[in-house]
């Protein structure tokens, strides 16, 4: 289905159906894409673009298990902090950004700022409610062997937590992909997002495009990296 | 059997009470409980819902606290859980991301390696999940759980085994598959066991002797010395006398069905 699609727009872009100005054809955007990638523009791109997801998403991640590891745990935590982060997480991502620039500047913080922000809140909420609703018939056996602290953490609370963990670290990771396009779309000289700004600035539909499908490869890729890191973890479930 | 060996006591249970509080009423769970238990010995307590059979267990296992009275594991007190006792739900309660071994090896950590493994086959062995040891626990049937969950309490050498209402949610064939298991497993290893279940019929197969217990306070109503030998016939005449005196003790005034029989 999808081939015979990309197929079918092929000819309707050939033969001159849709105007090439605006949704030229998927070999052109090709052709953008080998361009792109052979004067190192690509490269130069994607890695600044690769660059902030990693940073912001584990800065985010990090902030996100510490505070949800600890609202989980600590039942007066939990009443003190949770309310306010459920309030701060129905602000839309785009509200931050004039905050954000000026706290941190137009530099590289800022947007490391805002995509730890949205990673921060899908791990933040599933480990601690993944943690405050773990079986309590299992932590019972933990402590029929004596386990407390540390061990019971260890060895029973984050094995029976690590599913909706993972199901956080995932949409975490989908929001950092969410929040670099308005970190770069706001301003940027670097990353996919300015290219597709650029694109729009010069009026070449297939640069945009060509951005939009690479946001797409590389989000499923690294997406795909942590699934199958989570699927050899969690190997009990699918055995 | 009972009362040859009052002086090697496994457990004593000295007047214990416990009461739920809960907004400002209370309940009384247990009133006045004591019990002795000798080593070795198989004890079933038999109760309705509601009678604090399974609180009593809880305070042996140390995971009940505030309570009244005491209670001494040989000469200790016991005051919270330790590997000295295993405990078997009536859910096995195995830990889902675990296989059958690594479940079993739960409570036991402090051995070396090889020492480990060899412990660990052994249980494996004697509940007769050969096989099956690097199953997870949604991969074994609800007896197999069971079974690890009885593995589980037995591998850390406990003087005792608790058991809550252990086969209650098998079907009645499982069950019975089940108990003849425990009896030969208690006739391997001699750990004093304390099972706790509703089913008169499953006490008199097993015990030495049934803890009827009322509700409302709960208290201990009669303890019956079960003098048959093992194995037991479920279907013998003695067997259908004592079951007839225990469900008097539930039932006083009711007629007692003709066909309560197996």
């Amino acid at each position: 289905m999808p081939a015979g699609g990309v197929v079918f727009w092929e000819v309707l872009s050939r033969v001159g159906v849709f105007p090439a100005n605006a949704l030229p054809a998927p070999t052109v955007i090709a052709q953008t894409i080998f361009d792109l990638a052979r004067s190192g523009e690509l490269w130069r791109h994607t890695g600044i673009t690769l660059w902030r997801i990693f940073v912001g998403f584990l800065l985010g991640a990090t902030v996100g298990t510490l505070i949800g590891g600890l609202t989980g745990h600590v039942t007066l935590a939990r009443k003190l902090l949770d309310p306010l982060l459920q309030s701060l997480r129905n602000i839309p991502s785009m509200a931050w950004v004039p905050l954000f620039l000026l706290w941190l500047g137009i530099q590289e913080s800022s947007k490391i700022g805002l995509i730890a922000l949205g990673a921060f809140f899908p791990v933040y909420l599933n480990l601690s409610s993944g943690m405050s609703h773990v079986d309590p018939k299992l932590i019972e056996v933990g402590k029929v062997y004596r386990l407390n602290g540390f061990h019971l953490i260890r060895r029973v609370i984050l094995p029976a937590v690590l599913p909706e963990y993972f199901v956080g670290l995932r949409s975490g990771l989908g929001l950092a992909w969410m929040f670099v396009v308005a970190a770069e779309l706001m301003g940027a000289s670097r990353g996919l997002g300015f290219l597709m700004i650029d694109g729009q600035m010069t009026g070449r539909a297939s640069v945009i495009l060509a951005s939009v499908i690479l946001f797409a490869v590389l989000g499923k890729g690294t997406d795909l990296i942590l699934e199958i890191v989570g699927r050899r973890l969690l190997r009990y479930k699918t055995q | 059997m009972s009362g040859i060996a009052t002086h090697n006591n496994a457990l004593q249970v000295r007047s214990v009470s416990k009461t739920f509080g809960s907004n400002g009423s209370s309940l009384d769970v247990l009133r006045d409980i004591n019990l002795d238990i000798s080593d070795g010995e198989f004890i079933c307590v038999v109760g309705g819902s509601g009678c604090g059979k399974t609180t009593l267990l809880r305070i042996i296992a140390g995971l009940e606290r505030n309570y009244c009275g005491s209670v001494f594991l040989g000469d200790a007190p016991i005051q919270g859980p330790g590997l000295d006792r295993g405990l078997v739900f009536q859910e096995h309660r195995l830990l889902p991301w675990l296989t059958v071994e690594q479940n079993i090896a739960f409570g036991i950590s402090d051995l070396p390696a090889a020492e480990k493994a060899e412990h660990i086959r052994h249980y494996v062995e004697l509940v007769g999940l050969k096989d099956f040891e690097h199953s997870y626990p949604h991969q074994l049937s609800g007896g197999m759980a069971q079974r690890v969950a009885i593995a589980r309490a037995l591998a850390g050498y406990p003087r005792l085994l608790l058991l809550d209402e252990p086969f209650g949610a098998l079907d009645a064939l499982t069950r019975i598959r089940m108990q003849q298991e425990l009896l030969r497993i208690w006739s391997v290893q001699r750990t004093t066991m304390i099972l706790v279940t509703h089913d008169i019929d499953e006490a008199i197969y097993l015990a030495d002797r049934i803890v009827i217990m009322s509700p409302r306070p709960g208290t201990i109503k009669r303890v019956i010395d079960v003098d048959l030998l093992r194995p037991r016939d479920r279907t013998s005449y003695v067997g259908a006398q004592l079951r007839r005196s225990i469900y008097r003790e539930f039932f006083a005034n009711e007629e007692i069905p003709e066909d309560y029989e197996i």
